[in-house]
């Protein structure tokens, strides 16, 4: 489980996030959703430490996260897996090298057995004979399932996804989505998913905070999310004509 | 001079960063090589033209400015030895890098920046800034001094192609001059500031790259600044290291 308690960040004097208090359970999608500049990005970082917060606690389990060193946190950082917005492949490395690059840095084991790792994940995300590939041969839906399997590469207990779907068309989109929610059920992972596509929400999202402005509005599950009375949520959930004619369905 | 001061403290916080103890020495051995190929053999090329021009261009310039029948005609080939040796196949091999090899470091850092992979290496728990430039510094530490020995090589070559076939001074005399008074420590104070020179380029432009905030735009100005930077500070050792080897 991950808890943020009562975080506060800001850039150059501006608070980017304000009084943030969430808990993320464990064999759950966990989603964070809101328009773009809410601070969606900016809350999945500073719970991975990319940023260092103004204030609050993150805990990983029982870990006061942010309180830890470089060095401590590098424990923590093992067991985390993370899928980032444009992929962050290695350009410089075949999916096979990227895949296996946390396995070289972290672990003992031989060639043979990290290669039949590198396998076993790129299989499972289904990328296959795609192995001598350059991330710059990739399509933009590869990118994205190999980062997943990197990311999984040493079973992690902890999943973050920064808008897996974005720049993917919604057939794509869903089969990352699908991915997202097997994995974390299959391997039991605490899972946050950073998103504004409403298909990933209804589709994935178990457990659901709502963003606007740095401060969490909202926060239910997928089922709750068509029936809530918060104004600025149900403008976002509702933008498109389609959600807007399926209200109306439901009145 | 706030700004300055910050900047300062910043590289040299990310110096410490850099020469932290490695996760996987093996890992970082692997890169090293990459980085000799990449940055070192590479260069090679570039490098053997340029310096066999410079030696040419020395030697008939020293003919045109020595042909007062009072100078031995072997000073021509003298010439062009101290002044390959003393100062272009450093000097202006660390400049020609800075740009060569500086814009590479600084554009590939920032585009690893700018596209989260040093945020991903830092989310996995490697500490990016030793991965990422610690080889890099070692590469140019080691093979930079190999550049200046091949540019010290092909300059005087260039220099007796360029005179015999000119007509300006005999194979005999450049032979004779080149061998005239030879100091062997000129050849020690060229490595050492190419070892300086080397750190210079490399930790001045990876500093540009991996502190790029933005998109390509920002990219492009900090590969254009990391080569003035690292050119006017290697300009500027070199004042100092010449004042402080050769007085």
């Amino acid at each position: 489980m991950i808890r943020v308690i009562d975080l506060d960040k800001s850039f150059n004097n501006q608070l980017v996030l304000s009084n943030i208090s969430v808990s993320f359970e464990p064999g759950k999608t966990n989603l964070i959703i809101g328009r773009s500049g809410s601070g969606k990005t900016v809350l999945l970082k500073s719970i991975v430490g990319l940023h260092e917060i103004d204030r609050g606690e993150i805990w990983y389990d029982d870990i006061h996260f942010n309180k830890l060193d470089f060095e401590a946190k590098k424990e923590i950082r093992k067991e985390i897996g993370m899928l980032f917005q444009g992929s962050a492949l290695f350009d410089s490395l075949t999916v096979e090298q990227n895949v296996k690059f946390p396995l070289d840095m972290f672990t003992d084991k031989n060639e043979e057995e990290k290669t039949d790792r590198v396998n076993f994940c790129l299989k499972r995300v289904n990328i296959i004979n795609a192995n001598k590939l350059l991330p710059s041969e990739l399509s933009g839906g590869m990118k994205k399932r190999v980062a997943i399997a990197r990311a999984i590469s040493l079973n992690p207990k902890y999943l973050f996804c920064d808008e897996p779907n974005s720049g993917l068309d919604p057939i794509t989109a869903i089969l990352i989505d699908e991915l997202i929610k097997e994995l974390t059920e299959e391997y039991s992972m605490t899972t946050i998913v950073n998103t504004h596509d409403m298909n990933s929400v209804m589709k994935i999202g178990e457990k659901i905070i709502f963003l606007s402005d740095g401060v969490k509005c909202w926060e239910g599950s997928n089922k709750e999310i068509l029936y809530s009375d918060c104004t600025i949520l149900n403008d976002f959930v509702f933008a498109n004509a389609l959600a807007k004619q399926l209200k109306s369905s439901l009145k | 001079m706030i700004k300055f001061l910050t900047q300062f403290g910043r590289y040299f916080l990310l110096l410490k960063k850099v020469f932290s103890k490695p996760e996987k020495p093996y890992v970082y051995y692997k890169q090293t090589m990459h980085e000799l190929v990449f940055l070192g053999l590479n260069s090679v090329g570039i490098i053997t033209v340029i310096s066999f021009f410079m030696g040419a261009v020395i030697t008939l310039q020293t003919a045109y400015n020595t042909e007062n029948p009072i100078y031995p005609t072997y000073l021509i080939g003298l010439g062009c030895r101290d002044s390959i040796l003393l100062e272009f196949s450093s000097t202006i091999t660390a400049l020609i890098l800075a740009g060569k090899v500086g814009s590479n470091i600084a554009s590939e850092l920032g585009t690893m920046r700018v596209t989260e992979q040093i945020d991903a290496l830092e989310t996995m728990g490697v500490n990016s800034a030793s991965y990422l430039i610690l080889p890099k510094i070692i590469a140019t530490l080691l093979f930079n001094p190999i550049l200046t020995l091949i540019s010290i090589s092909v300059g005087i070559f260039g220099g007796w192609i360029a005179g015999t076939s000119a007509g300006v001074i005999t194979s005999e005399d450049f032979v004779y001059g080149i061998q005239y008074a030879f100091i062997p420590y000129y050849v020690t104070y060229a490595i050492i500031k190419t070892l300086v020179f080397a750190f210079v380029i490399t930790s001045v432009s990876a500093f540009e790259g991996y502190f790029v905030e933005g998109g390509s735009l920002e990219v492009g100005q900090a590969s254009t600044r990391a080569v003035v930077y690292s050119s006017v500070i290697i300009l500027l050792l070199n004042v100092i290291l010449t004042q402080l080897l050769l007085s």
